[in-house]
């Protein structure tokens, strides 16, 4: 407790530093971090990275094992599996991110509004909220899907919609408590305006829980993409994507089982490491937060 | 009990509503008519014409969301467009094969779930405590499907101990429970660590009432108080999550289906998504949500019978 009271005392580069060593403190949020550092390194250097092109064709060259010249071995068109596994990172955490970074927006804007505004907005607003909350997850997205057709898209879109619902709920729930208090009513009295309040005072102080949330969500929607990218239902071929390999796998998981292996570690690794990074975050900064539900 | 009770379902009903409408909006907002887009570019004008009279397209937008819900009510969902079978029909046959895997999976995590919960909780701080608790986050952590695809290839495809692909054979009960097996373990796995998780957390904040202190001031076992005096009050936040979290059960089972090539609602809906079957889509969707709204209603209301606290929130 006194680390944290010493720590907000100081400059944000020092709360900082304090944030990273607590987390490395436990062994299990080290590995994660290194894991999480290891796959964002993946995704941002993957064409240095990869030893082909992620798309190049080599029919005679097809479901070869692994070996000095394919690490991973090929796929059923003769693709370095190695490549497509890097680029795989690439296309999971840039749609993860992505589309987080666009449900957590929206959340964040819709719950001030649910929080601040009038009692009626707020009604409306929360029956919304409750009615996309109380929605089958995988139905909804599947219907989206069927009317935008499938694509990258279409997939940030399906994941947006589906989860900014309980991002907003919180946000509202954090403003409503926020609104009453002393400081507000104070801003209030001055004669502040509605702007001034939302953005330079509530802001600042609901953001917190908000960044918890959406980093326990990232391993959720990288399955997510992974999943509907595995039904044919998410990116397009050729993009690799870690859910298509699993796919080629799967086809060939006879003749091949190497594919399904190495399509599948990469997505466990990542879905492990972000859900333990997760947890530690939430546990250093906001200890009452829920934990996350199985995918 | 009662208000309460009306309130929460009409809520559920005004919510299905609000979600159909929402729906066929969404529908005619897409640029291109549904049966273009179903039946591809190369479709014929009097095909084309056919299709769009068969799905009532002709017809005004509000005009065919009331028709729609008036056939609902009857039980008349609209046809395949390629079979011409009965939604319903589609929807009731695939039912049962994924409400067997749903329910399976779940018994499985709950009975082992639940007692994992409990060990955590009268060894904690213990290192069985802090490994019960790491290993339920990576179970959660791991994809269902992963999981699925996984043990496909080590118990089907290399140790040929179950079957690869299917339901198992009608009327056969033992050919059909061994094809249960994977699919239904692949979807417990993750839940087993969930319910762990909750039932020690909500357990953890009965032990420190008063009448776990007497239960153990008496000198009961410690096992005893677990079970029988803390079990009975921490299961009660777990029911609610586990009706809540039906609907990832019914994700899972979408995606462990397609791995196994499993017949049930994950197939049917996949296969008509990927077709563009608006009406077998909607017909499972409406179907689905309105199953989903009504359990998590039904765990609302067993809640608030437990534990009047709850009416009292939604009075308030």
């Amino acid at each position: 407790m006194s680390s944290v009271a010493e720590a907000s005392a100081s400059t944000p580069d020092r709360q900082r530093f304090v944030l990273l060593r607590a987390l490395l403190a436990d062994p299990f949020t080290f590995v994660a971090v290194i894991l999480v550092a290891g796959f964002l390194l993946t995704a941002i250097f993957a064409p240095w990275l990869a030893p082909y092109s992620p798309v190049k064709i080599d029919v005679l060259h097809k479901l070869q094992p692994p070996s000095a010249e394919h690490w991973f071995g090929t796929d059923h068109l003769g693709r370095d599996l190695l490549s497509r596994v890097i680029y795989g990172a690439r296309t999971a955490l840039t749609i993860a991110m992505v589309s987080v970074a666009i449900a957590g927006a929206i959340g964040l804007v819709l719950g001030l509004i649910a929080g601040y505004g009038p009692r009626w907005l707020d009604a409306i607003l929360v029956l919304t909220f409750d009615s996309l909350n109380s929605l089958p997850m995988i139905m909804f997205a599947l219907a989206i899907i069927t009317v935008l057709g499938a694509g990258t898209g279409t997939l940030i879109i399906v994941i947006a919609a589906t989860s900014f619902p309980s991002y907003a709920r919180l946000i509202r729930a954090q403003t409503l408590a926020l609104k009453n208090s002393d400081y507000i009513l104070a801003e209030r009295l001055i004669d502040a305006s509605a702007a001034r309040i939302i953005f330079i005072h509530l802001l600042p102080n609901v953001v917190g829980p908000l960044i918890i949330l959406l980093s326990m969500d990232i391993p959720v929607v990288i399955m997510v993409e992974a999943g509907l990218s595995f039904l044919g239902l998410g990116v397009r071929p050729p993009t690799p994507s870690w859910g298509s390999i699993l796919y080629d796998g799967y086809t060939s998981i006879r003749s091949a089982p190497f594919m399904v292996i190495f399509g599948g570690l990469p997505l466990v690794l990542a879905t492990l490491g972000f859900t333990f990074l997760g947890e530690g975050l939430r546990d250093y900064l906001d200890p009452r937060l829920q934990a996350r539900r199985p995918s | 009990m009662l208000t309460y009770a009306v309130k929460r379902i009409g809520l559920g009903l005004l919510i299905l509503i609000l979600v159909m409408i929402a729906m066929y909006a969404a529908v005619f907002l897409v640029p291109g008519d549904p049966a273009t887009v179903a039946l591809g570019p190369r479709a014929t004008p009097e095909l084309k014409r056919l299709l769009i009279e068969r799905m009532g397209l002709d017809q005004p937008v509000w005009w065919q969301i009331i028709e729609f819900f008036r056939n609902a009510l009857t039980g008349n969902l609209g046809y395949d467009v390629w079979s011409n079978r009965p939604v319903s029909t589609l929807v009731l046959e695939a039912l049962p094969n994924t409400m067997v895997l749903g329910l399976t999976a779940l018994a499985i995590a709950l009975l082992i779930g639940v007692p994992l919960g409990c060990l955590s909780v009268m060894r904690r701080g213990t290192a069985a405590d802090a490994v019960i608790g790491v290993l339920s986050v990576g179970v959660i952590a791991v994809p269902s499907f992963v999981v699925a695809i996984y043990s496909l290839l080590v118990f089907a495809v290399t140790l040929r101990w179950l079957p690869a692909i299917g339901a198992g054979e009608a009327g056969d009960f033992a050919s059909q429970a061994k094809a249960l097996v994977m699919p239904a373990a692949a979807i417990a796995l993750g839940w087993i660590g969930y319910i762990a998780r909750m039932v020690r957390a909500s357990m953890m904040e009965v032990m420190g009432e008063p009448h776990i202190r007497t239960a153990r001031s008496f000198g009961l076992p410690e096992w005893k108080i677990v079970s029988k005096y803390a079990l009975r009050i921490a299961i009660i936040p777990t029911i609610s999550l586990v009706a809540v979290g039906l609907g990832s059960i019914l994700s899972s089972a979408v995606f462990v289906e397609a791995v196994f090539a499993r017949p049930g609602i994950g197939k049917l809906i996949t296969d008509a998504v990927n077709t563009r079957n608006y009406p077998v889509v909607m017909g499972t969707v409406l179907i689905m949500t309105a199953i989903y709204v009504s359990i998590t209603i039904a765990a609302d209301l067993l809640i608030a019978r437990l534990d009047p606290r709850v009416r009292d929130v939604f009075r308030g």
